[in-house]
């Protein structure tokens, strides 16, 4: 791969996409109360001002044959050695990355305007988004690992800021703390991709990584490869929720539903797909890595669809579809050049139909008095009928109905595996369309329990909500409303892109084309239909028709049925927190007290011990002091004798 | 008699006044056993004027004499105070500096 | 025997080997056996006569070296003088404070012996090592002298008359610190003639008093004296007779008792005298 042009034109202000969001931040956290009058709207102007640079140098870039730009900003460690420069990539993945993070967050950021309305801390909480997209945006767009590392910890601070951001309630804070530490692991892992890295080829930026490895220069071989690629697999599962490192995504619906929509739905948990795309070269080299990827998205998609089955929490249902819509993209990402194209627009298209859908969630809570329990709602297309549509759509995109989003992007997917071939090609197809019913199953159960059937919050019940500050239930009945046009303009420009951004990037593969530079030449297209794809849309339909056998023709009970043992371990998110604490929690707590036992009775033993003979000691000592002059007399007797005693051995 | 005997019988006598000074409680006593080992002194210095055949080790004794007296003098004065004061002349009632 | 000790010309040499060498003998047992006995002894009397003991033999040991005048001057200046000033001092403070022989420091008495036979057994060796040598014939600077007595006068006034000045200047210095240390001050202005006799006028018992025993009926020094209100007291008797006889002051024929009552008779009429005659007045 030749070295990449440097910026010309336009594109020598491209630091302006990261500055304008860390003014942003800047302004409103360090104004502080003085900025809450305008500090929403500051937000937003500066979230907008990065898209519209971002539309400037898309076209830019569309312009130029080599649709690559190097900007070179600064050198951050000039040492002999072990040079770290932050730069900025400008190249048709991380162009398609900039337009999606600041088109959406942009939506969202517009769509908080409304939901945080009644909240003392809105201007905070612009201030965290922005800090937020400052730092994704540095993800995507630094040039070499060193800056993505350091955009790939700036997003885990900002998760961890605005899942807590409801700082005094207690599972806010708990849920914050699991999420950092969950991404911890992961970032251990990509910490060392990079020091392997380093010390392989020493360097940091893509081009010179990739071109060494690829021509084999270097002593390590495959295998230092392989354990590149699999460390990196390590951090991709940490910031995108994968197994074996998924508990955290759940709890994470702790913090305000726009942070749900925009960073554990369209773009943080996207990072690690990101990291694996951009990272190709190493995994085109290494069939292990690659092997683990699709395993890893394999195992995550069928165990975020079973999770997604049998939560009540309207949120939680959506999350653990983030869940498997990400195992998909992993899935995808791992079949090699064939698969990194349907990956990314996977990714596109399911940033804007999960956005969607969750900014819903959020406006049904926010008409619900902030309700989560879908066994609380019922018939509420009556009263939100935008959001019911938006949502739909929204619906209709994620199983995959042709002919919207979801059905050009996953069937990609599907049929990139089928094609694959061989016994793992055959494994990774089924599950893929297995996953795909299952999750037409729990999206339409979803549809169900929230839109149709008799309204079931005018009953006294079982009741999730309660007043977020002062945690007293609600006192009255909620009357469902629309949301103001603040909240539904936004979602029904997302509902657009749910509708329409699936064929405009797979029809006449024109995504692939520009993502050539990339990701590599494509593989040659199919037509709209194949075996595979037909067979998904026929569990589609069945998953469809057997939840509305449950939940659609039976009415559904306020209260939740005990279930099959699949359903209790479903609620449990599969048992993966009861793992995580008795294989790591309590080792680990075992280990500390034995450290504090080992530090209170063996080094305090030993430092006490030494003090306690000192003072013994001494206080025998000092028996020898009697106070007579006689034992004093006897004392000098008896130096005396041993004087001549010595003079006598010396001289004799 | 050779002058070694004397001087062996001048060590003897001081260790006898040396040991005398440790185990006696009463002042007195113990300043007479301190005469004891003057006294010892003086043997075996007159034993050396002997030796060496020149009177100067009998001089020296005679000065020892003389200072021993002064010593005597003054330190009886310093007793009688100290009795007149604590009305008892135990050299062990001085034990302040016990722990 | 004399001349045999003062061995003539001051060499202490043309003694006797036979006479030399028992007197040694006997007066170092002699020395040794009083030193021993003088730290072993209860009382300090004792002690002092112990002392006197090694003086005196030590003294013979000196005429014996050919140092007559030292022998004299420890008889007269240590003995007869330092030695009687401990006694002087003993009577001051008190005969009979006698030590108790229990030791009250542990291992003192264990530790002072091993200390001291230690110490004796070293320098013996290490003596016995040096070659003393055998004793000249005369001392040398007397070659110049009549006798001993100018030889030692000689090296005083001319070789160590710095010694001597200095050493004069340290008795005189001990002389003032024993007048200065034995001193007691006054506490109250020194009472004039003028006071005494006021006091006596005042106190209306102007005459002196008789002495003790005038109105004795008894001299005998086993009687105890009478008190003024007419009993006895047993301290007047001396403690040396009164541990020895149990039937003391007990007024065998009963003169004393007959001199009381006699005594209260005498009273009682005078008080009915004077009540007599207070009342015709």
């Amino acid at each position: 791969m030749e070295t990449t042009l440097a910026a010309t034109g336009v594109l020598r202000y491209s630091w302006l996409l990261l500055a304008f969001p860390v003014f942003g931040a800047a302004v409103l956290l360090l104004g502080g109360r003085r900025t809450d009058k305008w500090g929403h709207l500051l937000g937003v102007a500066m979230s907008l001002a990065s898209f519209v640079y971002g539309v400037i140098a898309f076209f830019t870039l569309l312009s130029y044959t080599d649709r690559s730009r190097d900007l070179h900003m600064f050198s951050w460690i000039p040492v002999d050695g072990f040079q770290a420069n932050i730069g900025i990539l400008l190249d048709p993945l991380s162009i398609s990355f900039v337009l999606l993070i600041t088109g959406v967050g942009s939506l969202i950021h517009i769509y908080s305007i409304g939901y945080m309305s009644h909240d003392v801390d809105r201007r905070r909480f612009f201030a965290y988004l922005n800090l937020f997209i400052a730092a994704m945006l540095l993800l995507v767009l630094s040039d070499n690992y060193l800056g993505l590392y350091a955009g790939w910890e700036g997003v885990g601070l900002a998760s961890y800021l605005l899942i807590g951001f409801w700082q005094f309630k207690p599972t806010a804070a708990v849920a914050a703390k699991k999420a950092f530490i969950a991404n911890r692991v992961g970032d251990a892992g990509l910490s060392l991709a990079i020091m392997l890295m380093f010390a392989e080829y020493g360097t940091f930026n893509f081009g010179p990584v990739f071109h060494q490895m690829s021509s084999g220069s270097t002593s390590g071989g495959t295998g230092v490869t392989t354990a590149i690629g699999l460390l990196l697999l390590l951090g991709a599962c940490g910031k995108s929720a994968q197994v074996p490192l998924q508990s955290w995504l759940l709890d994470a619906m702790e913090g305000p539903t726009p942070v749900s929509a925009l960073i554990h739905a369209a773009t943080m948990v996207t990072a690690g797909v990101y990291l694996i795309v951009r990272s190709n070269p190493i995994f085109n080299i290494s069939p292990t890595a690659q092997l683990a990827v699709t395993v890893v998205g394999a195992v995550t998609l069928l165990a975020g669809a079973i999770i997604g089955c049998a939560k009540d929490d309207i949120k939680k249902s959506l999350a653990g579809s983030t869940m498997s819509q990400i195992g998909y993209m992993f899935l995808g990402a791992g079949l090699g050049p064939a698969g990194y194209v349907f990956a990314i627009a996977h990714l596109i298209a399911h940033g804007f139909f999960k956005a969607g859908l969750f900014l819903g969630a959020g406006s049904v809570m926010h008409g619900m008095d902030d309700e989560v329990n879908m066994r609380r709602y019922g018939g509420l297309y009556k009263f939100l009928p935008v959001t019911f549509v938006t949502f739909a759509l929204g619906y209709l995109a994620i199983i995959g109905i042709p002919p919207f989003s979801g059905f050009w992007t996953k069937d990609g997917i599907i049929e990139a595996a089928w094609d694959k071939g061989g016994t793992s090609g055959y494994i990774l197809a089924a599950c893929a369309i297995i996953g795909a019913g299952i999750t037409a199953f729990y999206m339409t159960r979803m549809m169900f329990m929230t839109w149709f059937g008799r309204p079931r919050w005018q009953e006294p019940g079982p009741q999730a909500s309660a007043e977020p500050r002062t945690g007293q239930p609600h006192e009255h009945a909620p009357h469902p409303h629309e949301s103001p046009w603040v909240m539904t303009i936004p979602m029904i420009l997302l509902a657009i892109g749910s509708v329409a951004a699936g064929g405009f990037l797979i029809i006449n593969q024109r995504f692939a084309n520009f993502l050539a530079p990339v990701t590599g030449e494509p593989a040659p297209p199919h037509g709209v239909w194949s075996t595979p794809g037909i067979i998904a849309l026929v569990l589609v339909v069945v998953g469809v028709g057997i939840a509305w056998l449950i939940y659609g023709r039976v009415p559904v009970p306020a209260t939740a049925p005990r279930g099959s043992f699949v359903t209790v371990a479903a609620r449990k998110d599969l048992y993966g927190d009861a793992f995580n604490e008795s294989v790591l929690m309590r080792p680990g707590q075992w280990l500390t007290r034995l450290s504090v036992y080992f530090d209170g009775r063996g080094v305090d033993g030993l430092v006490n011990t030494v003090a306690a003979v000192i003072g013994g000691s001494s206080g025998r000592l000092r028996r020898v002091q009697t106070g007579y002059a006689r034992s004093y007399a006897l004392s000098m007797l008896l130096g005396a004798v041993l004087l001549v005693a010595g003079l006598l051995v010396v001289r004799l | 008699m050779s002058p070694a005997h004397y001087i062996f019988l001048s060590v003897v006598l001081f260790a006898i006044g040396g040991v005398g000074v440790l185990v006696r409680r009463n002042a007195i006593v113990i300043f007479m056993c301190v005469e004891l080992m003057l006294n010892a002194c003086n043997l075996a210095f007159v034993a050396f004027a002997r030796m060496h055949g020149n009177l100067d080790g009998q001089v020296v004794a005679f000065f020892v004499m003389v200072v021993a007296a002064a010593e005597v003098v003054v330190g009886l004065a310093i007793l009688m105070a100290i009795y007149r004061a604590r009305k008892s002349a135990s050299v062990d009632d001085a034990n302040l500096l016990k722990y | 025997m004399i001349p045999h000790i003062l061995a003539a010309g001051g060499g202490g040499t043309n003694l006797d080997a036979y006479w030399s060498v028992s007197f040694f003998w006997v007066l170092a047992v002699l020395s040794v056996g009083a030193a021993l006995a003088m730290i072993f002894m209860r009382q300090a009397v004792h002690c002092a006569l112990m002392l006197a003991v090694v003086m005196l033999s030590l003294a013979v040991m000196y005429a014996m070296q050919g140092a007559p005048f030292l022998a004299f001057v420890q008889v007269i200046v240590y003995t007869g003088a330092v030695l009687m000033l401990f006694l002087f001092v003993m009577m001051l403070i008190g005969v009979s404070s006698a030590d108790s022989l229990r030791e009250t420091i542990k291992g003192q008495r264990v530790w002072a012996a091993i200390g001291g036979v230690a110490f004796m057994i070293l320098l013996i060796v290490g003596i016995g090592h040096a070659s003393i040598g055998s004793a000249p014939t005369s001392f040398s600077s007397t070659g110049n002298q009549a006798n001993n007595l100018t030889g030692i006068a000689q090296l005083i006034f001319t070789t160590y008359v710095y010694p001597f000045e200095i050493t004069s200047a340290l008795l005189i210095t001990a002389a003032l610190g024993a007048m200065v240390l034995a001193h007691r001050e006054r506490t109250e202005p020194k009472l004039t003639q003028r006071d005494i006799s006021r006091r006596r006028v005042a106190s209306g018992q102007v005459q002196p008093e008789p002495p003790p025993g005038v109105y004795a009926l008894h001299d005998a020094v086993d009687m105890p004296a009478m008190l003024p209100d007419g009993s006895t007291t047993d301290r007047s008797v001396s403690r040396a007779i009164s541990q020895r006889d149990p039937e003391l002051g007990r007024d065998p024929q009963g003169e004393v008792a007959e001199d009381r009552d006699a005594e209260q008779r005498i009273e009682a009429e005078r008080a009915i005298e004077a009540a007599a005659r207070g009342e015709t007045q």
